[in-house]
């Protein structure tokens, strides 16, 4: 029966799931994506006040520039990271290839674009509404700016969300960076989730596979229900 | 109250990064940080388990170094290898490697282990294969093909890994071009991985070319039902091979750990760490060691070995050609002067 060895590799996906090596798989992931989450809105939040709240020429030119990196493949970037990072390469003396960090700077790349995007898009909209108020109301230029960018909290948050849901659920860059090592109490692990899931798939251990996707799945639809509820909560 | 909201949340995410930081510090804070060697291997000797499960764990807990294994295809391993990427490469093709070390690259060669490819096929064997040699096999399966142009009887993997180069040098010394039978009704091509070749190759009850590990996994989980119909013979042979990248070609590697690690391969220890894996779960080992062949210099599998995974220097046979050594200090190679032909 068709259907009997997925049902089988559910039922032992199940047993598999509190497994140390699975948790200890999962958590690299969320640490990994979540320092990346961290990195891109460090560099995204400055660049996205800058664009979204000040006019200057060619600003149609970089935000169509942004979304267009909105779609660059996950292993497009996996490659130019490859070349630039191996230490061969012009960064690599930095030693980030198959590293931890590298995934975590290849992860905020790809999420740069989603993020500033988000932003931008959410201030704009607010700033119509508020800055004439709050300069009717008597606030100064950089007050009223600010009050626009304390507005646009939700749509911050939900593109943090977005770009997390993004690194964590990414493929490219974690294989052709990371290099998926694993060794048992290794100290430079770099199996993520999806590489872990991809690896036990084409070696015919589907169980695992299972309990690891069934993880993936819960951190994203949980993160993606959160996002939904802010912004039910904003509208 | 919107806002309240908002701090909630961002309350929560700091809090969750906070807790990874947390995490984080904590891994690093246990462990000493241990010295690490990067190997680039090709996949059909990481995808067995052995290099993690076994290979990994013995030679940390001896050295305290850890191995961090690439997986490549032969040609990727190399590449990685050329950009300085790695210490040393584990890799099974012999033309390659010897353009490797003939670049410079590579230096000290090391024979480790063996096995063999199989042809595996559906239990009935339409096109009476099972027990022949190589050749013969292929040129049946290549007249019952031609006999049933409308069914798929030949699964070709046509991705440029290990595996389909063997096949392509396989059918040439059958007497057969590759790139033309590609064009022939019966002749089927995946490009991709052996697994989802061994799932298409059962489920159209067709042949096609295995290395061995995949095809025990997968059979043993039922996912397939083929049998292994050739299974020995000389031009199956696959020799597996460490060598060490040239330290004075690449700068910054760690030319004394990946010494260490090609000693410990060929060493007692780890020659029996190959020879004992898989045998629990799969009833017969994944790969042979070959330094007990080399030493007992006779028998067939030890003709085998020179000829498909030495290197001809002069009239004698060897694994590595003396311009291709550097400081081996107390590293033996073997070398015979045999005449094969």
């Amino acid at each position: 029966m068709a259907w009997d060895y997925i049902i089988q590799g559910f039922k032992e996906a199940l047993g598999l799931i509190t497994q140390d090596y699975v948790i200890e798989i999962a958590l690299r992931s969320i640490k990994v994506s979540g320092l990346a989450t961290l990195i891109a809105v460090a560099w995204s939040l400055p660049l996205s006040i800058f664009i979204g709240l000040t006019n200057f020429r060619g600003k149609w030119a970089v935000k169509g520039l942004i979304n267009g990196l909105m779609g660059v493949p996950t292993v497009i970037w996996g490659l130019i990271l490859y070349l630039f990072l191996v230490p061969k390469g012009p960064f690599g003396a930095l030693g980030l290839l198959y590293t931890e960090m590298g995934i975590s700077i290849g992860q905020a790349l790809l999420i740069t674009p989603i993020i500033i995007s988000i932003v931008v898009n959410s201030l704009e909209a607010i700033e119509v509404e508020i800055r004439e108020l709050a300069l009717t109301l008597g606030a100064d230029e950089i007050r009223a700016s600010f009050q626009v960018v304390t507005e646009s909290f939700g749509g911050i948050i939900l593109a943090i969300i977005a770009g997390f849901n993004r690194a964590i659920a990414e493929l490219g860059i974690a294989l052709m960076i990371g290099g998926n090592i694993y060794v048992k109490g290794g100290y430079y692990n770099t199996r993520v989730l999806t590489t872990a899931i991809q690896m036990y798939t084409v070696r015919a251990e589907v169980s695992i596979a299972i309990a690891l996707g069934i993880i993936l799945m819960s951190i994203v639809l949980g993160i993606n229900l959160l996002s939904n509820l802010i912004r039910k909560w904003l509208s | 109250m919107n806002k309240r909201i908002a701090v909630f949340v961002i309350l929560l995410i700091v809090s969750i990064a906070f807790g990874c930081i947390g995490n984080s510090q904590q891994e690093t804070a246990t462990p000493e940080k241990p010295k690490a060697l990067t190997i680039s291997t090709t996949t059909s000797l990481y995808d067995t388990g052995i290099l993690e499960e076994v290979v990994a764990p013995a030679f940390k807990e001896k050295y305290n170094i850890e191995l961090r294994f690439i997986p490549k295809g032969t040609g990727g391993a190399i590449m990685d290898a050329k950009n300085g990427a790695s210490d040393a490469i584990l890799v099974h093709a012999l033309s390659k490697e010897q353009v490797f070390m003939e670049e410079g690259y590579g230096v000290n060669r090391k024979v480790f282990a063996y096995n063999f490819f199989v042809i595996v096929g559906p239990k009935d064997d339409p096109a009476g294969i099972r027990g022949l040699n190589v050749i013969d096999a292929l040129k049946k399966i290549v007249e019952y093909g031609r006999a049933h142009p409308d069914q798929l009887i030949w699964i070709s993997r046509d991705d440029g890994s290990g595996t389909n180069t063997k096949e392509i040098a396989l059918w040439k010394a059958a007497g057969f071009e590759f790139e033309n039978l590609k064009n022939e009704k019966w002749f089927g091509t995946t490009g991709s991985g052996m697994g989802n070749t061994l799932l298409y190759t059962s489920e159209r009850k067709a042949y096609t070319l295995s290395d061995i590990g995949t095809y025990l996994k997968y059979q043993k989980e039922g996912k397939i039902d083929l049998d292994m119909l050739v299974d020995k013979g000389e031009q199956l042979i696959n020799v597996y091979a460490i060598i060490i990248i040239n330290p004075k070609k690449i700068e910054d590697k760690d030319f004394d750990g990946a010494m260490l690690l090609a000693k410990w391969l060929t060493s007692e220890e780890g020659q029996k760490a190959i020879a004992e894996y898989g045998k629990d779960e799969f009833g017969r080992p994944l790969f042979y060691p070959a330094i007990p062949v080399l030493e007992k210099e006779e028998g067939n599998v030890f003709e085998w070995i020179l000829k498909y995974g030495f290197i001809k220097d002069g009239d004698i046979y060897t694994e590595c050609p003396k311009k291709y050594r550097y400081n081996p200090g107390d590293m033996k190679f073997y070398e015979f002067k045999i005449d094969l032909s």
